[in-house]
């Protein structure tokens, strides 16, 4: 990774042009080629160094629904458990954490009124208390993280 | 937060969040080719993006920086105790900072979780984030009840959101 690399992760965070030719404006802006531009952010792709180009979605206002969750699982039953929260297809990400709620993941579903009813059904499989933990509020995060 | 209006998608915006949804096609004319896909136009494609965006559905379009490639190895979430009547206050503050990457007000679940402000601190190593973390404890003075920072452990599941065609 060069500096013309840095340059295009650090620029081009959010602010993408929606236009006929976006990745001429852009590469036009940083002095390079189109072709260029592409070409790194292909590669910057596959070496995953960006997980990811294009536009960010907002869970909630596509209409569904998004909590974090939390459980608290005995070492002898966290594999288990695991297993079986993991089966879930709501569960989108999940990590084990060092806590007494030692497990969190992250629940999306089809609509909101879904959240509770998967909650209800992961009790019940795992036998285990979840802690739901849905953002009330989420604060202004700019686009700052550079490289 | 920029003031947003309300738009409702109607199915051919689903199909436009289908197809981009794990990217923006990298060749010169990506809304073309995702026009092609849904099967419209690359005019309406960019409109109804454009319409998206100004509603806040698509909240930025460009880059996701992998945290962890690029060195910054020791993401923690920092959860804080803090007054409810202070909580839009400090999490504006604590979201401004450069080392946080999301903020949010959260319920508690009283006795075993007494935290309502969430901050994900990321830096180079643990060392880093615990640093970064007491310069939050600071900013917050007495107004900080007690804190933690959890760091993961272990990833178990990562499969992103995704909405179904």
């Amino acid at each position: 990774m060069d500096s013309i690399d840095r340059t295009i992760i650090n620029q081009l965070q959010g602010g993408f042009p929606i236009c006929d030719h976006p990745y001429r404006v852009v590469a036009e802006r940083l002095g390079i080629e189109e072709s260029e531009l592409i070409q790194r952010l292909e590669q910057m792709l596959e070496q995953n160094q960006l997980t990811r180009f294009g536009p960010m979605y907002h869970a909630e206002r596509l209409g569904g629904g998004l909590s974090l969750c939390a459980m608290s699982i005995p070492e002898p039953d966290y594999e288990r458990v695991t297993e079986q929260v993991n089966a879930f297809p709501e569960v989108a990400h999940n990590y084990a954490r060092d806590h007494e709620l030692n497990m969190w993941f992250v629940l999306a579903t089809e609509s909101p009124e879904r959240i509770a009813s998967v909650l209800e059904e992961i009790e019940q499989v795992t036998g285990y208390r979840v802690y739901d933990m849905p953002k009330q509020h989420e604060f202004f995060v700019g686009l700052k993280f550079e490289v | 937060m920029t003031k947003q209006t309300q738009y409702t998608l109607d199915q051919l915006d689903r199909k436009i969040v289908v197809a981009t949804q794990s990217g923006l096609p990298l060749v010169p004319e990506p809304y073309e080719k995702v026009a092609a896909d849904v099967g419209t136009t690359a005019e309406d494609v960019m409109s109804r993006m454009q319409k998206m965006l100004e509603s806040g559905i698509i909240r930025r379009i460009g880059a996701v920086p992998n945290h962890y490639t690029l060195g910054f190895r020791g993401n923690g979430m920092s959860v804080w105790d803090v007054p409810d009547d202070k909580i839009q206050e400090y999490g504006e503050k604590i979201g401004a900072l450069d080392f946080v990457s999301h903020a949010y007000h959260r319920p508690r679940h009283q006795p075993l979780w007494n935290y309502n402000l969430f901050a994900m601190v990321h830096g180079r190593d643990r060392d880093e984030v615990l640093t970064k973390a007491a310069l939050i404890a600071e900013l917050l003075g007495p107004d900080n009840r007690g804190h933690e920072v959890l760091f993961s452990t272990r990833i178990l599941k990562k499969t992103g959101l995704r909405i179904k065609a």
